[in-house]
């Protein structure tokens, strides 16, 4: 088939619109001089000042303590969901339902979840953002688990069933064991996603604390510092090794799956 | 031996409920408290009043309803309805191309270029929105490239490129999917009759890749329609589209009812977006 040449305009421009701001960010977190526009030279001086901004070191506590605590969550939550919908249910509702949290748009669930919030007069805090994020990596981890579920041969579920055991021994001594790396990469989906995540911590966090995403859209607003891009340099850098490191494990998994 | 054959398909069936019970009972309380509460409690929400001083008082009224259809708050959905269809619309012209190529690479220039769209994609989009600022600004590297001084930020254009920026590889992926299930055999097929590459484009590629196209329109059209930081960190501080306006009522005006209400409304353009993107995909 002939390619057309003039096709690979846009292919490269797709790419350079991709990664040209983000290079341009790391490049300036390197400025040595105070604004955040004009390069003047290289220094680190922007990461030894991030290393002592309690806000900052407040907000990556929080971010960490709302990512792991939602990631327990939406992972055993998300894995027994997965189990329960390929196993034990046929219905489409249910399965519609369990993919709803990442369908809908992240400021309508954020919405809901603080009218209901308000309802039960709940003090907004950490624990009301790790519910919250716990609800929609749940849906991912779900979806992640059961694809694999989906690829999964059955035989060896069955002949333990046929052997006398009941569905819980069945899925912890076989099913569990097949689904590792489905689950290890789902968990991981459901950290980097509560990384992340800021419009529905904005509104669920309340007034006293602050997740990562939180302090950085703040001081956006109040004004523009290469401190800010040495902190988004940093957390690029995070997310993307994190991306690489779940396709990786998804690799493994399925070759492991193959042999 | 006669009474096991009798006691095995019960035990089978009790097993199937017992396990119905423990896998799916934890994920659907789950879902039941902290998402289908929720949404009963925005769509509820839309005909009280609001609170004295925020809050809700569950008295019942249409006065959101008609504040809804007031020029000024139609006016923020039809600015919200046209940038998220801009958006989509120059994501598609960029997205196709770009999804055909990585289609025709081979197979390992294939992943790289795939994983290379996602990634930025799985970054915080704060971050990502923020770099427009630094690129964009008055000092910023465009205009010192072009040696213009020109205001870049907090234009309408602006937020278009920062919502293409945070949702073009929603639009490449499943165009990539439905173009690389496509059977070459056709498209060559069309050439031996004579047909031009851009004949085979239109009356090949392009039909059979129908239902793609609709899917990556649907994902950057969604998120956004509803989007409210973008608009607010490249458009300035305007409540300009429909996103802002339901976080303004929620955490400035603490008027829930209406923003319940106008919440309700963007669940149901993207309803109705969703239903013809099934019926479309049906059809074609």
């Amino acid at each position: 088939m002939r390619r057309s040449k003039l096709l690979f305009v846009p292919f490269w421009a797709t790419y350079v619109f991709l990664y040209l701001p983000i290079v341009v960010l790391v490049v300036m977190s390197f400025n040595s001089g105070r604004s955040a526009y004009t390069y003047e030279g290289f220094s680190l001086k922007w990461y030894g000042e991030l290393a002592h901004d309690d806000r900052v070191r407040d907000g990556l506590v929080n971010t960490l303590i709302v990512a792991a605590g939602s990631t327990v969550i939406a992972t055993v939550l998300g894995t027994l969901l997965a189990v329960g919908l390929a196993r034990h249910s046929r219905s489409k509702l249910l399965d519609a339902i369990a993919l709803m949290p990442a369908v809908l748009p992240d400021l309508v669930i954020a919405i809901g979840l603080l009218l209901f919030y308000g309802l039960i007069a709940l003090t907004l805090g950490l624990y009301s953002t790790v519910l919250a994020h716990g609800l929609f990596s749940m849906s991912f981890v779900a979806a992640v688990v059961r694809t694999r579920l989906a690829n999964a041969d059955t035989s060896l579920e069955e002949a333990s069933r046929d052997l006398g055991a009941g569905p819980v021994e069945t899925f912890i001594r076989i099913t569990l064991p097949q689904l590792a790396p489905g689950i290890v990469a789902g968990a991981l989906l459901a950290f980097t996603l509560s990384l992340d995540e800021f419009v529905i911590a904005y509104f669920t966090i309340g007034n006293t604390e602050q997740t990562l995403p939180i302090v950085i859209y703040s001081m956006i607003r109040f004004g523009v510092t290469p401190k800010i891009n040495a902190l988004a340099a940093i957390l690029l850098l995070v997310s993307f090794t994190a991306v690489i490191a779940g396709q990786r494990m998804t690799k493994i998994g399925e070759a492991r799956a193959q042999d | 031996m006669k009474s096991e054959v009798k006691a095995r398909p019960v035990s089978r069936w009790r097993g199937r409920r017992l396990g119905a019970f423990v896998f799916l009972s934890p994920g659907v309380t789950y879902l039941i408290v902290l998402l289908l509460v929720p949404l009963a409690l925005v769509l509820s929400n839309t005909v009280f009043q609001r609170g004295r001083f925020g809050g809700v008082v569950y008295e019942f009224t249409t006065e959101n309803f008609e504040r809804l259809v007031d020029p000024l708050y139609l006016g923020v959905v039809v600015v919200s309805l046209k940038l998220a269809a801009l958006t989509t619309l120059v994501a598609l012209l960029i997205g196709y191309p770009t999804a055909y190529v990585i289609a025709q690479l081979p197979r390992k220039w294939k992943t790289v270029a795939l994983v290379a769209i996602v990634l930025p994609f799985w970054t915080n989009f704060i971050i990502r929105v923020y770099a427009w600022i630094i690129l964009l600004s008055g000092p910023g590297l465009v205009n010192s490239l072009l040696g213009t001084h020109m205001e870049l930020l907090y234009k309408q254009g602006t937020i278009v490129a920062g919502l293409l920026y945070s949702y073009l590889p929603l639009m490449v992926l499943p165009l990539y999917s439905a173009i690389e299930r496509l059977d070459p055999q056709l498209r060559e097929a069309s050439a031996n009759l004579g047909a031009s590459g851009f004949t085979t484009f239109r009356k090949v590629t392009l039909p059979l890749t129908v239902p793609g196209v609709l899917t990556g329109c649907l994902f950057v059209f969604v998120p956004s329609f509803g989007n409210f930081v973008i608009p607010e960190i490249l458009g300035g501080s305007k409540s300009i589209m429909v996103g802002n306006l339901i976080r303004d009522q929620f955490l400035k005006a603490r008027d829930w009812p209406f923003g319940a209400t106008l919440a309700l409304a963007l669940i149901a353009v993207l309803i109705v977006l969703l239903l013809a993107q099934a019926w479309a995909a049906r059809r074609a």
